[in-house]
């Protein structure tokens, strides 16, 4: 066990886990933020993604040392209150059905935007194929990251 | 953060809808009752005055809905509730939804299955409304002094035009609660619906998009320990030896234990199917610590039964098919002589592997055992076939045993079985501590309780003019045959057989979405597309003189499905998709299927881009009787597309020597987004019929869209699933 210091939604946090621990577990056993969720453990279905200084990444598969001196954002720390665009638009497609994957889709595609405004089609395909929905919700997330583009 | 939750406010009013709110069990308990992000507006009552099992009103008119069953994505948390509302004439924005337990006194079939919930709770939920309305109105019109019949009702207030007076159901809801329920109450025409048919967004959407705790696997209680299984490797195997002391020795591991769920002379029920019924347990602080040690466990494994493989399970099959006996289901006409005399006839096999359900929440849940009650939480589409289950394990009596549903990453079926439950139970009191036992994703792909492998043989005579007149069905499942004897094309050919093959395997099988269906389908509606080109005839031409013939003149009396419905979907889906005209580069297939007493018809267009084919667009026509909630029925309809293409394209489970060979997203391929259709447009059938199923009956049919489309795409017919691993596509 070792001490870790992160930022995390802009908070200083403070954790006392093994060195090989997974950013996904230190969140949700250690720091109580579920949001983000745990789908298969090998970065294959983006259902864990967060931000690291901006950019998606798989949190499964990133032990802590990685993330430590770098901004870490969750869905938790997106918005305080559903506002982000992404999660407006989220809402008004009336994506999820499950809404288990929801939260990792919701960052890979804020991830998305704010590197490039208006992706195309193959764009936001490249972006989200890593990010399965088992429940089939694709179209609707591809409707609503196309609102979010013109909303942001 | 005031102007952010205008801005919101904004947003919600512009897409049409009202403020949807969700309430769920977490949420209960923390102080202030309700999150402050749901509604700004919403006050919440002091005092709720509980008006029946369902339903409490608040002094200010605010109402409480409990959502009896479980939801898994199927959107029955805001459509059942809708229902109550409906007949209640509530106001849906002042609306609160919250998620039952498991609650046999007060809800009768809390069960995800089946596309059930909606058609058959329809009558309950609508009465349950409409007694809880009476109420109201009995204690309004004896505080105005006013005979019954002249009130009227409207979005949560009481008019009495008369005296132009108007008083909202909080102010009655105290002596509407001591008002005996009515026997019988008169239900709305469905004509003078306005909730139903409206379009209301799921009321976990803004929990679900913060990411708030709402699943099983988010469940943290006061000490909880993490708990996870191992189960042997392979089909066929079973525990021998275990060395735990390594994985004893790891940081934060506390137990390490071996379970058995079926303990002697236990009596199973059909819900408690598990490949795997001893298992060891690993229990420790956190789950990355109970992963590591549960690596660190030395297991010898022993061989009980034959370890299969694939290519032994397909043999098998096909052997039965050719050779076998089976058990004839249906027989009219002579279909041999028949046979004798076609002048064209047409022989074909169809076949699919086994399926995991792969939920994208692994299996898990929540118990805590202590030496006379049990508490368990967690994502169980079954609760009180679980609850019979824990009272025999456990030798506990029903009444000590309490299971709250989460809301469920998922459950095509998979959380019909819940022996994780009774594992997490058994774990939790052989630990004496709560716990939350999860399942990695190898745990779960591995474990069981898979769709079962099938093969079909589908076997047509035509005669000089293309009429079908003979039809052979052999259907074999590993276990179970996929056939449904009494269903179309039974009833439009005099000469007809069915028979059945069920085969032994030791590999645990389940419900998967649109069990049986989720095959045949495919099979059925693949071949009558060959045979109607065959016979030179159109495909929708075809099938709707079949339907002509069942109308008219149907063969048998015990044919399971109403042409006329059937057929109605057929011309909708034909006439909207514009069937017929000439796209340039657009590569068309048709296919329709009735499941969950639902019809389903579907045109899906395929385009070939860079070698590769894509779907473009798929048109799908459904006949669910009265729709609910369009919006949310659309986004199931939509899911079972997506799904299906995704399944009958891309998935597969196999097995070496009763080891699954996929285990993981790495090697088990799911559809994607890249791959999904472009766009998928749903039309309803509008009839006024009661509900019927909607989670399932869109999945079936599309796999024959699809491949009638490659078909066209590319010239290869596609008999084998998943149509990826088929010779002959392009790419
Ligand atoms: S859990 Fe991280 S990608 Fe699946
Ligand atoms: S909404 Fe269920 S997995 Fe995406």
């Amino acid at each position: 066990m070792a001490q870790y210091n992160l930022k995390i939604n802009g908070v200083e946090r403070q954790v006392d886990v093994d060195a090989d621990t997974p950013i996904l577990w230190v969140l949700r056993d250690s720091l109580n933020l579920v949001g983000t969720k745990y789908g298969c453990g090998i970065a294959q279905c983006g259902a864990c993604t967060i931000h690291i200084n901006g950019k998606a990444v798989r949190s499964c598969s990133l032990p802590i040392g990685a993330a430590e001196g770098k901004e870490i954002t969750t869905i938790e720390g997106l918005s305080a209150d559903a506002s982000h665009p992404v999660q407006q638009a989220w809402i008004e497609h009336d994506v999820p059905q499950c809404g288990y994957c929801q939260a990792g889709q919701i960052m890979s595609a804020s991830a998305l935007l704010s590197e490039n405004k208006n992706p195309s089609d193959q764009q936001i395909s490249d972006a989200m194929n890593g990010n399965i929905c088992r429940c089939g919700t694709y179209t609707r997330i591809k409707a609503a990251i196309k609102t979010a583009a013109k909303h942001s | 953060m005031h102007k952010d939750r205008r801005s919101f406010l904004k947003v919600s009013a512009a897409a049409g809808g009202g403020m949807m709110i969700g309430f769920n069990f977490f949420a209960c308990k923390a102080e202030s009752k309700i999150p402050d992000f749901i509604a700004p507006d919403l006050q919440i009552p002091e005092k709720w005055n509980k008006l029946n099992g369902f339903l409490s009103i608040g002094e200010n008119g605010v109402v409480t809905i409990m959502s009896p069953n479980p939801e898994i994505g199927q959107n029955v948390k805001t459509a059942m509730p809708m229902i109550v509302a409906e007949e209640l004439d509530a106001d849906w924005d002042r609306v609160i939804v919250e998620q039952a337990g498991l609650d046999t006194e007060n809800y009768t079939r809390q069960i995800a299955g089946g596309s059930g919930s909606i058609r058959e709770s329809w009558k309950e939920l609508r009465e349950t409304g409409a007694k809880a309305r009476y109420m109201l109105l009995s204690a309004a019109s004896a505080k105005l002094g006013v005979p019954m019949e002249e009130l009227t009702t409207e979005k949560g207030k009481i008019y009495h035009k008369a005296t132009d007076t108007v008083i909202d159901y909080g102010e009655v809801a105290t002596a509407a609660a001591s008002v005996e329920v009515p026997e019988e109450v008169a239900l709305k025409d469905p004509k003078d619906f306005t909730l139903i048919g409206s379009n209301v967004r799921n009321v976990d959407g803004f929990n679900i998009v913060q990411g708030k705790p709402l699943f099983g696997l988010d469940v943290m209680e006061e000490g909880m320990k993490i708990a996870m299984i191992a189960h042997p490797p392979a089909f066929g195997m079973k525990i021998k030896t275990l060395d735990d002391s390594a994985a004893k020795a790891m940081s934060g591991i506390s137990d390490v234990i071996r379970i058995n769920v079926e303990p002697e002379g236990w009596n199973p029920q059909w819900s408690d199917v598990n490949a795997y019924p001893e298992v060891v347990a690993v229990v420790g602080e956190s789950t990355w610590q109970v992963m590591k040690a549960k690596k660190a466990l030395k297991i010898e494994w022993e061989k009980e039964s034959e370890l299969e493989s694939s290519l032994d399970h397909e043999a098998t099959m096909r052997e039965a098919l050719s050779t076998g006996k089976g058990e004839v289901a249906r027989t009219d006409g002579d279909p041999d002589a028949a046979f004798a005399k076609a002048h064209q006839v047409i022989e074909k096999s169809y076949s699919a592997p086994f399926l995991a359900h792969n939920t994208m929440e692994p299996m898990n849940f929540y118990a805590n055992v202590t030496a006379d009650r049990a508490e368990l939480k967690g994502p169980i589409q079954t609760p009180m076939f679980l609850e019979g289950t824990l009272a025999g394990v456990l030798g506990m009596p029903k009444e000590n045993i309490s299971i709250m549903m989460t809301r469920m990453g998922g459950g095509f079926g998979r959380r019909l079985y819940g022996h994780f439950g009774t594992e997490a139970a058994l774990i939790s009191k052989a630990v004496k501590a709560p716990v939350k036992l999860v399942y990695t994703r190898e745990d779960d792909m591995t474990q069981g309780t898979y769709r079962p492998a099938y093969m079909t043989t589908y076997k047509a005579g035509l005669d000089k003019e293309g009429n079908l007149t003979a039809l052979q069905i052999k259907g074999a499942g590993l276990p179970g045959s996929p056939l449904w004897a009494d269903r179309y094309p039974a009833g439009t050919v005099d000469n007809y057989q069915a028979t059945n093959f069920s085969l032994n395997t030791n590999i645990s099988t389940g419900a998967w979405r649109a069990p049986k269906s989720n095959f045949i389908a495919v099979a059925e509606q693949s071949f009558l597309d060959e045979v109607a080109e065959a016979a030179g005839k159109d495909p929708i031409d075809f099938r709707l003189e079949l339907f002509d013939r069942a109308k008219n003149n149907p063969v048998g009396e015990k044919n399971d499905y109403d042409a006329e419905r059937y057929a109605g979907v057929i011309e909708l889906v034909k006439e909207k998709s514009g069937w017929g005209s000439n796209k340039p580069g657009v590569h068309r297939g048709f296919s329709a299927y009735y499941c969950h007493s639902t019809y389903v018809a579907q045109v899906l267009d395929v385009v070939v881009k860079d070698g590769q084919p894509k779907v473009e667009k798929v048109y799908c026509a459904v006949d669910c009787g009265i729709v609910v909630n369009p919006e949310g029925a659309r986004n199931q309809l939509e899911g079972g597309i997506v799904d299906g293409i995704g399944h009958f394209m891309y998935s597969a489970l196999s097995f070496k020597d009763g080891v699954p060979q996929e285990s993981n997203f790495d090697k088990y391929r799911l559809i994607r987004h890249e791959e999904a259709p472009e766009a998928i447009e749903i039309f309803f059938v509008d009839n006024g019929i009661d509900p019927t199923g909607l989670g399932e009956p869109s999945l079936p049919p599309i796999g024959a869209a699809l491949a009638n489309a490659l078909y066209k795409a590319t010239g290869t017919r596609l008999y084998n699933q998943p149509f990826i691993k088929e010779e002959g596509l392009l790419g």
